[in-house]
């Protein structure tokens, strides 16, 4: 090769002119087990960096060692579309001086898009990638050693960052195509020994249920679909990450096989059930914007009909092409459900940061129909309730509330409500759940809130929609 | 009433782990997953539970993993039952 973008990770920081107080970016496709972001804080840390804004498009548990970075000045701000673990829980008690923004998935890709949220260096992990930059999130050599299927987080970073830096596991022959990320889009290449541990790429909110309740949700759910006037050939649908949501897929598929009815096409976050359904050939296309376990990764690297799509393409609201405005349905989890329909994803009862606003706000709110599945209590912890802590997704975008103590439907959705009714389903009024949450459980005293803003949540428009307060022990 | 030590209740999710010992007056040192917003109720149950089995001497340890007020009963009665040798339901 004449010329090669290869150096080493501290030659590529040089190389990029990164300054302190500047703004670095991250994808979080290898979710709980990703490596990249740990690597390179920390030897940006070494290299003496300071007052540096991590963008990543979400956080998880594995990121606990930025709490010392934090400490020591390296990391001044945060945005992020979800936090968790520990570093969540310094963070809710005050960790950082300045609020973490959060955003959902379609309201960072606007973001960066619009130059709201300006990049000056993107370090983007590939599990293969040519010494000119060409990136995937997919295997193609026998040394690979990583795999994470969609890089649809990391693509507007790769398209609008002012640098990109691709650090790879598994550095290939040119060209490494199909590709996610042109190596037109990519300054450096730094080849490391881990970019992920791709085993860990389901878990964190993904998890497989035999809980009984969560099963009962799930039946519920599919039989609100079927009976919502949304299931007919060539519907759409996405499904979040509770167990109850995903396991609702099970019970939808033996329908639309009974009835002979077909989707065009599942989004979002593709799991191994989307898979299964599409191989089957139930669904027609998967639009993947995560994918959210092996099963799905190696799916997106050998099906055509499994495409790739950007978290702009995916779920911007600025975009009119964006996947979110042809979708039908979308069946998605909650932390707490208020009586107006307003939705928390982000906030546990508790008062500290505990999830990850994902694409919930931008699905919810451009589905034709989004249906939020949740038991009534978990635990002690009402999850329909009077007022939401925090609020994540407006409740004029929720039209259905899944419980195992009945079905709730907006009164902006009239219609819907009498079809279900006609199906023989239990409807109640949203305020009726939350009078039997309080009965088994007592009220609750407030939560102990201090003064300080830990937390800023956007909404997918890009305006300011709640704030977090730091929690006081 | 004679106090031994005594335990009921496990520390499963929605479960409640009570440890009965002898002690001056009731004393109870909860530890719980919903602290913040139900402590004080979760107190207020086992105090209350402990009297009306005629309990006014026993140092209670509690490990809450936000049971309901309901399973909060059933181990301190449970706990009370084993510490006193007192079969309550008997009764």
């Amino acid at each position: 090769m004449r010329h090669t973008k290869v150096v080493t990770l501290e030659e590529a920081i040089v190389k990029s002119g990164l300054k302190d107080g500047m703004t670095i970016s991250f994808h979080h496709h290898f979710r709980g087990g990703d490596k990249v972001v740990n690597l390179v804080v920390a030897k940006l840390a070494e290299m003496g960096f300071k007052n540096l804004h991590l963008a990543a498009s979400s956080l998880s548990d594995v990121h606990a060692p930025l709490i010392d970075h934090i400490k020591n000045g390296v990391i001044t701000k945060i945005s992020t579309s979800g936090l968790r673990g520990e570093l969540a829980n310094e963070i809710s008690h005050g960790l950082l001086k300045e609020p973490v923004v959060f955003r959902s998935h379609g309201g960072r890709g606007s973001a960066i898009a619009s130059g709201e949220l300006h990049i000056d260096v993107a370090f983007l992990g590939a599990s293969s990638c040519d010494e000119l930059g060409n990136a995937s999130g997919c295997p193609r050599s026998e040394n690979a050693k990583s795999i994470c299927g969609s890089l649809g987080y990391a693509l507007p970073d790769a398209k609008y960052a002012d640098h990109v830096v691709i650090l790879t596991d598994d550095l290939v022959a040119y060209p490494n195509v199909p590709k996610s990320i042109s190596a037109c889009d990519v300054e450096s290449v730094v080849v490391v020994d881990s970019v992920g541990d791709s085993s860990k790429i389901s878990s964190g909110a993904i998890r497989d249920s035999k809980n009984p309740r969560d099963i009962l949700l799930a039946k519920q759910a599919a039989k609100v679909i079927i009976n919502s006037g949304y299931f007919k050939e060539g519907f759409s649908i996405q499904t979040g990450t509770g167990g109850a949501s995903l396991a609702a897929v099970k019970y939808i598929r033996e329908s639309m096989i009974e009835k002979g009815i077909h989707a065009s096409f599942a989004l979002g976050g593709i799991t191994a059930h989307m898979v299964k359904l599409h191989e089957e050939g139930l669904i027609g296309r998967l639009i993947d914007v995560q994918s959210f376990d092996k099963v799905a990764a190696e799916s997106i690297a050998k099906d055509q009909l499994h495409q790739e799509v950007s978290a702009v393409e995916y779920a911007s609201a600025d975009h009119v092409g964006s996947a979110v405005h042809a979708l039908d349905i979308v069946i998605l989890s909650a932390l707490e459900v208020d009586v107006n329909f307003n939705v928390n994803v982000l906030v546990g009862s508790d008062g500290i940061i505990r999830g990850a606003i994902g694409g919930h706000p931008d699905t919810a709110e451009d589905s034709a129909l989004s249906i939020i599945v949740c038991p009534l209590l978990r635990g002690r912890i009402p999850c329909v309730v009077p007022k939401v802590t925090t609020l994540i997704t407006p409740g004029k975008g929720v039209d259905v509330v899944v419980t195992e103590y009945g079905i709730a439907v907006n009164p902006a959705r009239p219609e819907i409500a009498e079809r279900l009714k006609a199906a023989g389903l239990k409807v109640v009024d949203i305020h009726e759940l939350a009078a039997k949450a309080r009965s088994i459980i007592g009220e609750p005293d407030a939560l102990p809130f201090g003064d300080k803003v830990v937390g800023i949540v956007m909404d997918r428009h890009g305006k300011v929609l709640d704030e977090i307060r730091n929690i006081v022990d | 009433m004679e106090i031994k030590n005594a335990v009921a209740g496990t520390l499963e999710s929605g479960d409640i782990m009570i440890q009965i010992a002898p002690g001056e007056g009731l004393q109870v040192d909860l530890q719980s997953s919903v602290a913040a917003q139900f402590g004080r109720q979760i107190k207020a149950v086992i105090t209350e539970t402990l009297q009306g089995l005629g309990i006014d001497n026993a140092s209670v340890k509690a490990t809450d993993k936000g049971a309901l007020d309901c399973t909060i009963r059933a181990r301190v009665t449970a706990a009370a039952v084993r510490a006193t040798g007192k079969d309550v339901w008997k009764d």
